[in-house]
């Protein structure tokens, strides 16, 4: 199955609107989730408020927010990601990222900025304590036994007592096991650093490569470090990350507009063409099993992201290589990966979405 | 005569007894649905806004998970963005602790969701926090009673420092906060939002509390049960204001408070008692009395009379909780109280533990909000309804309507911000 996703980012916007338009149209093509790009080191508004914010707004597709994990505490990155899922109805998604400067470690005053293995180990406990607190209630914790004047069965909560290099929680969460059990995590796994964390915790790894047999490479080098994790390499989805530029009205139909395939750009790979070149691209990609999907980045958001949706989108589901509808709701379902067991879990009955 | 109109606020229940989870109306404390309910009611009942309680860890008793009442809440902000998107003009007001947050990352979380509302965004500091809690977050430790409100102003202050740091026409400015409790620099991520500084709501009753409210609040979420002690703290927190250079219609004081209607006197009377009963079952009375006495209850029979063995403090026993004060001390008083007047452990946790209740007919609760407003014991009201997401449902069909009539309370939203809604004039922009 193929797997699309596009960024939402859009320079200096603050108001819901113009973001709700670009979700609602990557809505309507069928995509997987979008994501919104986040960082404290340059303008832009908290990403996971914003998708919360499109939640009511939208109906199927999946909302994953950057999140960072170095100057933020994992309790409550952990619950804001936890009730994402809740306010979406298990749509939520999590991109992982660490912040390396020492601009932003100055916006907080507490820590140094620090090197980039040490702050991706980190991200890697933050995302192992998350799961944990999520398991941390099991599904069927909330008995409302009145007879007894019980609301919880208080032996399905347990706290996590995880101890990590730089920060320890005791739990539970004191937010109830999320609709997905676990969000997706989403790691962008290009620079060494970042792939152990994402080979070891994501659903969803980012590759930015500018050519198949780089993605491939990349991907089968996460899936057998997947595999080494103990988990199985079919549980991780590999999706290549390309800056998409789709031209103006002239050349946008125009075969072979741009020429080749991605180029390397100080912005990261960017693919120049026409929606239907795209489309060539990502079905030859996609049928040679070089990726499992794609994450595009709309390099002018809304003609790009429209572009897309209505030309290479369109394109793949004639061709029957793209979903024409949602068959599930939550992200897990549309991304092909299972509602996770509960680590903690001390019965066998397991409530399913 | 002008009339003194009120302000009113939608609580969503949760993490206490209030809630009567028993109640077969009573629906998910955890589903969006539930929220959207409340507040969406809220709205139609002209409600200035819409208030979220936090705790971040759960309660714990004789060293286990407290069971009895809620348990499980979302994160406020991310619900309230949510909210913003169902709603037009409500207010959304987050409890977020001082304590455990940094200035920078939650001043943008504010300023977001204040964006993201057009302007509705309201910020409830509370300082409330032990080293119970504290074992949920790196910084592992907690801070004594004295500093909690030193870092929360100084919190506060930079927080306002970064929601200002723009330039009217759009450009970062960078900034450089050193303090006892924060030494940062930089460049604020966020614009100025519509209401510039989002609403400040305080919820503390010491001294050092009232004091914080005078000085920076603009609304205090106020905790008393009758219409003197309403008069005394109204006074008291408003003759602080002048010290801080402020008068007393900028800052609007909210007690919490329970509304139970019937048709008659007497139905609300009868519904009102078995709401209390309710809300404290068995196990609930045994247990607060056990947080009380500071020991282990659990042979006593709830309907039998209260033990005759000498409380201890135990500050132990019960942990995340509210500070409940000198417990031995209000150990002895619920002993009088239950002497005198012949009660069981059960009908003493009831009688005792009673917060503000306005019970009666539609027409006798609005007369007596509009009285209380009327005499200057409140501004307004935080309405703390003991059922979700239903509990609001008939005082916005009954009773906002009389309040109306009575020129007690708006009949249309006149702006679009949570400062117009409350009167509070636009922050000055400062350099
Ligand atoms: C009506 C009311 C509601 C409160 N709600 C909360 C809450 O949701 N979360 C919290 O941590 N503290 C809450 N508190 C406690 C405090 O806001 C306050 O920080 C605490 O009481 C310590 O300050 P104090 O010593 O001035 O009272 C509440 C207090 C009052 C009076």
């Amino acid at each position: 199955m193929l797997h699309l996703s596009a960024a939402v980012d859009q320079p200096s916007a603050y108001d819901a609107a113009s973001y709700l338009t670009l979700a609602r149209l990557a809505e309507r093509g069928g995509l997987d989730f979008v994501t919104l790009e986040d960082s404290f080191a340059r303008p832009g508004p908290d990403a996971l408020a914003v998708l919360a914010r499109l939640a009511p707004a939208t109906s199927r597709i999946g909302l994953v927010p950057t999140v960072t994990t170095t100057h933020t505490e994992p309790f409550h990155v952990q619950a804001a990601v936890a009730t994402l899922d809740w306010v979406s109805r298990g749509r939520a998604g999590w991109r992982i990222d660490v912040s390396t400067t020492e601009g932003e470690a100055r916006l907080f005053g507490r820590r140094q900025a620090a090197p980039s293995d040490a702050l991706w180990q980190e991200a890697g406990e933050v995302a192992d304590v998350a799961a944990k607190l999520w398991d941390s209630w099991e599904d069927d914790a909330e008995i409302r036994d009145a007879p007894t004047g019980r609301f919880i069965d208080r032996d399905k909560l347990h706290h996590v007592d995880f101890r990590g290099t730089s920060f320890s929680v005791k739990g539970p969460s004191i937010v109830p096991r999320p609709p997905q059990g676990h969000p997706v995590r989403v790691v962008d796994a290009t620079d060494g650093p970042a792939r152990r964390t994402a080979a070891r915790y994501a659903d969803v790894a980012l590759v930015r490569a500018t050519s198949a047999p780089q993605a491939a490479a990349v991907r089968n080098q996460l899936r057998s470090m997947t595999a080494d994790f103990g988990r199985h390499p079919d549980q991780l989805r590999v999706l290549a990350g390309l800056l998409v530029d789709l031209g103006d009205g002239e050349h946008a139909a125009e075969p072979g507009h741009g020429g080749g395939g991605p180029r390397q750009t100080p912005q990261g790979p960017l693919y120049r063409g026409g929606p239907v070149d795209l489309a060539e691209l990502i079905a030859t990609w996609h049928g040679e099993g070089i990726v499992d999907g794609f994450h595009l980045t709309p390099v002018e958001p809304l003609r790009d992201l429209e572009r897309l949706v209505n030309g290479t989108v369109a394109l793949l589901q004639h061709r029957g290589l793209f979903r024409t509808f949602y068959p599930g709701s939550s992200l897990r379902e549309h991304l092909g990966l299972a509602r996770p067991a509960n680590q903690y879990a001390t019965t066998g009955a397991r409530h399913e979405p | 005569m002008s009339r003194r109109r009120m302000h009113l606020a939608a609580h969503f229940p949760g993490v206490n007894n209030t809630t009567v989870w028993t109640d077969p109306e009573s629906r998910s404390q955890i589903e969006f649905s539930s929220f959207a309910h409340l507040a969406r009611t809220a709205e139609r009942g002209l409600f200035d806004f819409f208030f979220l309680a936090e705790g971040l860890r759960l309660r714990e008793h004789k060293g286990r998970i407290h069971d009895l009442d809620v348990v499980g809440r979302p994160e406020s902000i991310t619900v309230l963005s949510a909210l913003a998107g169902v709603t037009e003009h409500l207010g959304l007001a987050a409890t977020v602790n001082a304590t455990f947050n940094e200035p920078f990352e939650l001043a943008r979380r504010f300023a977001t969701l204040d964006h993201v509302s057009g302007g509705r965004a309201a910020w409830n500091v509370v300082t409330s926090s032990d080293a119970f809690t504290g074992e949920n977050f790196r910084r592992g430790g907690f801070l004594d009673r004295a500093d909690r409100y030193t870092r929360a102003a100084e919190f506060l202050e930079t927080a306002r420092e970064l929601w200002g740091s723009w330039t009217p026409d759009g450009i970062p400015r960078p900034f450089a906060h050193r303090g006892r409790h924060f030494d940062i620099a930089g460049e604020f991520t966020v614009p100025r939002s519509p209401q510039g500084n989002p609403v400040v709501i305080q919820a503390g009753d010491s001294d050092e509390g009232r004091e914080f409210a005078a000085s920076a609040a603009d609304v205090v979420f106020a905790r008393h049960s009758s219409l003197e002690e309403g008069r005394v703290f109204y006074a008291d927190v408003k003759r602080r204001l002048a010290k801080y250079g402020r008068t007393p219609e900028d800052l609007k004081i909210m007690p919490g408070i329970g509304v139970v209607l019937g048709d008659t006197a007497a139905q609300a009377q009868e519904k009102a008692a078995e709401i209390r009963r309710q809300q404290t079952s068995p196990q609930t009375a045994l247990r607060t009395l056990e947080q009380i006495w500071g020991v282990d209850l659990s042979s006593y029979d709830p309907d039998g009379p209260l033990p005759d063995i000498d409380p201890v403090a135990d500050p132990a026993l019960t942990q995340g909780r509210t500070r409940r004060g000198d417990t031995v001390a209000i150990a002895e008083k619920w002993a009088a109280l239950a002497r005198e007047k012949g009660l069981s452990i059960r009908q003493t946790v009831i009688e005792a533990g009673g917060r503000q209740f306005f019970i009666g007919t539609p027409d006798a609760v609005a007369t007596e909000l509009d009285e209380f407003v009327q005499r200057e014991a409140a501004d307004g009201f935080v309405l703390v309804p003991h059922l979700t997401p239903g509990g609001l449902d008939q005082f916005v069909d009954e009773v906002v309507p009389l309040l109306q009539e009575r020129g007690a309370f708006r009949t249309a939203y006149r702006g679009t911000t949570l400062r117009s809604h409350l009167g509070l004039p636009d922050p000055v922009r400062k350099g």
